[in-house]
């Protein structure tokens, strides 16, 4: 039996109403989990780019890929795991932000290079970018206790070098 | 440049796709369309009397031709009822398209009369779907549905249409695509010629091989092929039940139907080759059992156009993604090129094998001397009677077993059943979709009184437009399959199997103005079977054949065992 890993599947997805419930919906249809999801319009206005994070041994993984093609509207796919690739998450967090906290947080955004967005007297929100790990690690740093909010976009991803998923 | 309005394009489209019939029960959404549908000759309607019905006709129809079938229904309920007859045709692979009315724009999503989001409850059971959202879409869009209905691995669209892209006022150009192109769309259209090499070098290695092939062979329309594999192989043949008919089944290099109720020797067959060459077939968990005993000896070939249906439940050595038949050309040409032989001698002894395996089973089942017929012996009566000709439809159940075992079908096409969904109501229908189609044919409908009572409304249909299909009930008053696994694994409770209070079919359908015959003894089934096909040749007939309740299905396989763990009748096991 192959390991349980986390994979990268991005689409390129007719832009089409009802598209996207169609790839949502084969996940719950089949009991494939979905961890994160970001979707929207590539240069290419008819044209959509989804990107999925899932978890699964190889075998699940390539049924996952097997049964997203057999969509009509998945126009092309690629397990972006399977190679290098570059993937980023934006996360935007609003922490609690008093007395000496404040210079802290500062210098915690920045060894991360994010930056303070939004300021309130007790409040800083912080937009920061990066690869999964890279975003727990900051909440780690700052300490989970003084987090208010977060919200995240999903994984996006690309490939490195030369490949590009296009038509 | 030709003006139409939405509802006439509808139809046209229908009749420049070639439509000749369309199934279906009209509704305030559908209105203009019927009214467009009124006003032409060519395209022809056939009213169901439930909507489910109007689907199942339409699969019977493809089914016997690979052609799609086609249902106009209206929103809400009428689309809703289609439901079943949708994902049956969605699981066995059947082409359709379904045309579902909507309530007008601007009142979808305000839970207007009639409205159901079809698209949404369809999502799961269809190939693709579409939604009209202009007018002058509408060619397109059936045409696009077609193709996509009726290539790569087929299946069921829906059209969900909204009432005011059909209005009769709004005219709009006509253009029916002469082509159809879908930039997301293109179905494989041969087989890595590597990976066919591959399998002919492991076809002439074998020592122990069988070809298990499925569905997929008879949609690809590739019998013949398969046929000229096994003559110039000689290989031992199995069919699933979706497969039956691909290969002939009076041939001696038949093993019969592999799986759940298949027989001893094909099992038995699977579980000691040493090469399985599956094409057009799918590894379903009614054939393989347990798949962790799955065939311990056999490499595999696998042979289908979707690439997901190839190691999903059973890892293929030799993966071929492509239609059938093209892939089977590939591989004769390959065979017959190559200096390489098959191992005759291997071959030799494994047919010695398979004959020795034969007898042990060999289908035999005990007639009651006094008492009820069995339902096999009905069968068989049936196949002498039609020759073995016959298409023959099936609901499910005992009687559907009954019937893959003991009619043998030399011919593609000719057994038509819910194999993948297991679809009650589904054998009437479909027997009426194809007897419209094959009016020439003999076209019988194996049913129990259970699953003859889910769609026994048509029989009205079925005189509004002179049907004469033949419905053959084998009549144990009893959900037969529920009642043998109550058997089997409840220590006999018959916990809500048995049919209290069934009709007199005879006098139903007598009301319907058709013909019943009851046979209750053996000595009658001949003469009602003559009358049943010469004397009431142009009418329905009822056959309500009493057989015997207790009656089990055999041989079956021994749940989480391997291929060859099967009960052989009620005390012995293998």
């Amino acid at each position: 039996m192959s390991q349980s890993q986390r994979h990268i599947i991005s689409i390129l997805l007719e832009n089409e109403p009802g598209a996207l419930s169609r790839v949502v919906g084969l996940f719950a249809q089949r009991g494939y989990n979905i961890e994160t999801l970001t979707v929207a319009p590539t240069e290419d206005e008819s044209l959509s780019r989804l990107t999925m994070t899932t978890v699964g041994d190889e075998g699940k993984v390539e049924q996952i890929t097997k049964q997203l093609n057999r969509l009509i509207e998945v126009v092309k796919l690629v397990n972006l795991t399977e190679g290098p690739h570059i993937e980023r998450e934006l996360m935007l967090i609003k922490v609690k932000a008093v007395g000496a906290q404040r210079a802290e947080i500062k210098r915690t955004a920045d060894v991360f290079r994010g930056q303070v967005v939004d300021i309130s007297s007790s409040v800083y929100t912080v937009q920061l970018t990066g690869t999964t790990d890279k975003l727990a690690a900051f909440i780690e740093a700052i300490g989970p206790s003084c987090v208010l909010e977060t919200v995240r976009t999903g994984v996006s991803g690309i490939s490195r070098g030369e490949k590009v998923l296009s038509l | 440049m030709e003006l139409l309005s939405g509802g006439d394009m509808i139809v046209r489209a229908l009749h420049d796709a070639g439509v000749e019939y369309i199934y279906g029960y009209p509704g305030g959404s559908l209105l203009h369309v019927y009214d467009a549908v009124y006003k032409q000759s060519h395209v022809k309607h056939v009213l169901v009397r439930h909507e489910q019905a109007a689907a199942h006709m339409a699969d019977g129809f493809a089914r016997a031709t690979g052609k799609a079938g086609v249902v106009m229904v209206t929103s809400g309920p009428g689309a809703t009822n289609t439901v079943t007859g949708i994902a049956t045709a969605q699981t066995d692979s059947i082409p359709m398209v379904v045309i579902c009315g909507q309530v007008p724009s601007h009142l979808i999503g305000d839970d207007a009369f009639q409205e159901t989001d079809m698209l949404g409850i369809a999502r799961p059971i269809v190939k693709h779907s579409f939604r009209v959202t202009n007018p002058v879409d509408i060619p397109d869009i059936i045409a696009k549905a077609f193709h996509i209905a009726e290539t790569g691995r087929p299946g069921p669209v829906v059209i969900d249409l909204p009432k005011d892209m059909t209005m009769p006022n709004e005219r709009f150009e006509y253009n029916y695509p002469k082509k159809v192109k879908i930039r997301s769309y293109s179905p494989p259209q041969r087989g890595h010629s590597g990976q066919i090499k591959k399998a002919v070098d492991m076809i002439m290695e074998a020592k122990r091989p069988i070809i298990y092939s499925g569905g997929g062979v008879i949609l690809d329309k590739s019998s013949d092929k398969l046929r000229e594999l096994v003559d110039v192989l000689g290989f031992p043949v199995t069919n699933t039940l979706m497969g039956l008919g691909a290969f002939p089944g009076t041939d001696e290099r038949f093993l019969g139907m592999l799986g759940m109720h298949g027989t001893y020797e094909a099992n038995v067959a699977m579980h000691h080759a040493d090469l399985i060459i599956a094409i057009g077939a799918r590894f379903d968990d009614r054939v393989t059992n347990a798949t962790n005993k799955f065939c311990p000896d056999a490499k595999i070939i696998h042979i289908d156009i979707d690439p997901s249906s190839i190691s999903k439940t059973i890892v293929a050595d030799v993966p071929i993604v492509g239609p059938v038949g093209s892939v089977l050309d590939d591989m004769l040409s390959l065979i017959r090129n190559t200096k390489e032989q098959v191992d005759e001698e291997a071959l030799a002894g494994w047919w010695k094998q398979i004959n020795d395996w034969r007898p042990r089973h060999g289908m035999r089942f005990d007639k009651n001397e006094d008492g009820l017929m069995k339902p096999q012996e009905v069968i068989q009566a049936m196949y002498q009677a039609t020759e073995g000709k016959a298409y023959v439809t099936s609901d499910v159940g005992q009687h559907q077993m009954f019937a893959a075992q003991y009619y043998p079908f030399d011919e593609p096409n000719k057994w038509i059943n819910s194999g993948g969904l297991g679809t009650m109501g589904f054998g009437f229908p479909a027997a009426m979709g194809i007897k419209m189609n094959f009016p020439d044919d003999m076209v019988v409908c194996v049913t129990g009184e259970g699953s003859i009572q889910m769609n026994i409304q048509e029989l009205s249909t079925c005189l509004q437009y002179g049907i004469p299909v033949k419905i053959l009930c084998l009549n144990n008053g009893s959900l037969g399959m529920v009642r043998q696994w109550q058997d089997m694994n409840y220590e006999g409770r018959h916990s809500n199997s048995y049919m209290e209070s069934l009709p007199d079919f005879i006098k139903l359908v007598e009301s319907y103005g058709h013909i019943g015959i009851r046979v209750n003894d053996r000595d009658e089934l001949p003469q009602a079977l003559e009358d049943t096909f010469n004397k009431y040749n142009d009418r329905l007939v009822f056959l309500d054949v009493r057989v015997d309740q207790k009656e089990h299905v055999y041989p079956m396989q021994v749940p989480l065992g391997s291929m060859r763990d099967m009960w052989l009748n009620k005390t012995e096991r293998t």
